[in-house]
């Protein structure tokens, strides 16, 4: 009996969202089509290709890839070389009696430290999802704000950006340690996380791909309605995606890395890098754990490298403008 | 009344002579008008001008100073720093010639293969553009790999490029590849090469994925026939920039060549052979200590590196235009 006697209003709002829902699940069916359409044409509709000349290209990138890769496999395989192996001579491209000793040292010395190793791995991701969420986030609202709004003081801000990239150096960090010194940040998180969200490289990399997208596209979002907050993202982003991914790997792989050494002292705060740094300078012969640290702290990089690249869908560039 | 008000406001930035009343009350409006976007760029500029713009503002006036950092407040000592580094330190003198040499063998090398690597990654197949933009990359993914080449290039027949050599009867004798003072810089080139595909060629591969690939449809119905006229009709002035984005990165990491040299050639280096501006910087400020010396110059170099941003970005400008 109460479910018939619904206000108006209340079914006004249900209708509505079912129609949502709808209007969502035809969205993405579209979305799909879409994909598998252009899926099926296949790269190959520019001029002049040939397959002769793809497998040319190829040849000529698997010789310089292999260059490319070589310190990186001859780090892989010195990690999996048992104390012996290491000091044979000639040294050898290949481990003959491959052990995981390397990799099982290495946690047992990090879990010999003061604190729990779990601790600084959840000090990595939480360092590292953070900054990166929050620069990515900050750092797109304010290229697409300087790519394409006209505003007193806009042009100033660009040059200011530009001529920051060129200013990196030592001197600055010096003085960026006062600064945050000054704050009280020092050992705390905010000393790891804050600096990384200010990178203008990222900024920079937005703004001059969000300055392709035409402004007549811009123009006609206005027209509809749409604030500035909408059209950034949900026109302006989905229509710069390959940058969009690009900054998220720079920042994803600048705050795994970054060695807050100097910035934090409490054990509790420090992050992989920094413990894995102090193990390797603990002395004896820890080539091997040196090498499988390395090998340990590229995987995440790698696997946000390998998301975010196959999330970048080629056709999304600019479709649907034509002026 | 209100009409002509209305006209005076649609008139007012088009009037070439306004009262600096006027102008600010101009300025005023617009910069209401627009609150939502300085409500947009705030979150990102107050970490900006916090960790970025003030620090560097610091750094500038210590570069006239004599600061150790112990000592407060600097002692001001106008241009004496900028006169010590060019009439009487040999070793800064030597430095930009290294320098010179770093920028000259890897920025324009390192430019043009990152884009034609790009360009020849762009061709194939889409699952080997990732595997092959994953491989060109890694290097720079790879963080504090330098250990490698340590191995690699080792001056005892320990050293893989000794052992390879050695065996194939083209030496007898281990090369001392890093200390010796012919074949450093190479070394350190090839390394700074091995790395160099970071920033800009990802820039660049992101750059070829927006191109509107409608564009290409066009420019085979006006008559490109082949890939060469492709890229340089289409391909590269659609790619503008993200070329400056590169070159801008190329710029920095070319002039800054630092940590390399250090890890690979050891510090100081034979016969500062591999010593660079940077690490020149690097020694007196943070071994020695001589913050307002360090400063000033971290400060020369700037200056060059935006002499010659300066300079590529109007060749650049022109060409796109």
């Amino acid at each position: 009996m109460a479910k018939k006697e619904m206000k108006p209003s209340q079914i006004k709002a249900q209708m509505e969202a079912e129609n949502a829902a709808a209007l969502e699940a035809l969205r993405k069916r579209r979305e799909k089509e879409h994909r598998k359409m252009e899926r099926s044409k296949g790269s190959n509709k520019q001029v002049g290709k040939s397959w002769k000349d793809d497998i040319g290209i190829f040849i000529v990138l698997t010789l310089l890839g292999s260059f490319m890769l070589l310190p990186i496999y001859i780090a892989i395989v010195t990690s999996l070389k048992p104390v012996n192996e290491i000091f044979i001579m000639p040294p050898r491209l290949y481990a003959m009696d491959p052990t995981t000793d390397n990799f099982k040292d290495l946690f047992i010395v990090a879990n010999n430290s003061w604190v729990p190793f779990s601790r600084n791995v959840f000090n990595s991701i939480f360092v590292t999802v953070v900054a990166t969420v929050l620069h990515v986030v900050f750092a797109c609202m304010a290229a697409f704000i300087l790519a394409k709004c006209r505003f007193p003081g806009a042009k100033f801000i660009n040059k200011v950006v530009v001529v920051s990239l060129l200013f990196t150096s030592q001197v600055t960090y010096i003085m960026q340690y006062m600064v945050m010194a000054k704050l009280g940040m020092i050992n705390t998180y905010s000393a790891l996380i804050l600096p990384l969200i200010a990178s203008s490289m990222g900024l920079y990399l937005m703004i001059q791909s969000i300055g392709q997208i035409p402004d007549a596209m811009i123009e006609a979002a206005k027209v509809d309605g749409a604030g500035l907050m909408r059209i950034c993202w949900g026109i302006v982003m989905p229509n710069s995606k390959p940058a969009l991914m690009t900054i998220i790997i720079f920042q994803f792989q600048a705050a795994w890395n970054s060695n807050g050494g100097s910035l934090v002292y409490d054990e509790a705060l420090k992050t992989i890098p920094t413990v894995v740094q102090q193990i390797a300078a603990a002395g004896i012969a820890r080539q091997g754990a040196i090498a499988a640290s390395a090998v340990v702290l590229m995987i995440p990089p790698l696997a946000i490298f390998i998301a975010a690249q196959s999330n970048v869908m080629e056709t999304m560039a600019h479709a649907g403008m034509k002026d | 009344m209100a009409a002509e008000t209305q006209k005076k406001e649609i008139l007012l930035p088009n009037e070439r002579k306004m009262s600096f009343k006027e102008r600010w009350h101009y300025t005023w409006h617009e910069m209401k008008r627009n609150k939502v976007c300085y409500a947009m760029l705030f979150p990102f500029m107050i970490f900006f001008i916090v960790f970025t713009v003030i620090p560097v503002c610091m750094s500038l006036p210590i570069g006239f100073t004599d600061f150790d950092m112990a000592h407060f407040p600097p002692k001001f000592v106008g241009f004496q720093n900028f006169y010590t580094m060019f009439l009487e330190d040999d070793v800064f003198i030597g430095s930009i010639r290294t320098t010179l040499i770093f920028a000259i063998f890897t920025g324009p090398l390192s430019y043009a293969m990152s884009f034609m690597l790009a360009w020849l990654i762009n061709e194939l197949h889409p699952v080997l553009k990732t595997i092959f933009t994953l491989i060109f990359y890694a290097p720079s993914m790879a963080g504090n790999i330098y250990f490698v080449w340590q191995l690699i290039f080792s001056g005892d027949s320990y050293g893989y490029l000794n052992a390879l050599l050695n065996e194939l009867g083209i030496t007898t004798a281990a090369i001392q590849w890093l200390t010796d003072a012919n074949y450093v810089l190479i070394c350190v080139i090839i390394v700074q090469l091995w790395v160099s595909m970071g920033a800009g060629f990802l820039a660049m591969r992101a750059g070829f994925q927006g191109i509107d690939k409608s564009m290409y449809e066009a420019g085979a119905i006006e008559g490109i026939s082949n890939r060469w006229q492709e890229l340089i009709y289409i391909t590269i002035p659609s790619m503008g920039p993200q070329l400056m984005f590169a070159a801008v990165m190329q710029i920095v990491s070319s002039f800054t060549v630092d940590m390399v040299g250090r890890s690979l050639a050891g510090f100081p280096s034979t016969d500062y052979k591999a010593h660079t501006i940077m690490t020149h910087a690097f020694d007196y400020g943070w071994i020695r200590y001589e913050m307002g010396y360090s400063s000033a110059i971290c400060f020369v170099l700037f200056l060059a590196m935006l002499v010659c941003n300066n300079i590529i970005s109007k060749i650049l400008g022109k060409y796109m235009n």
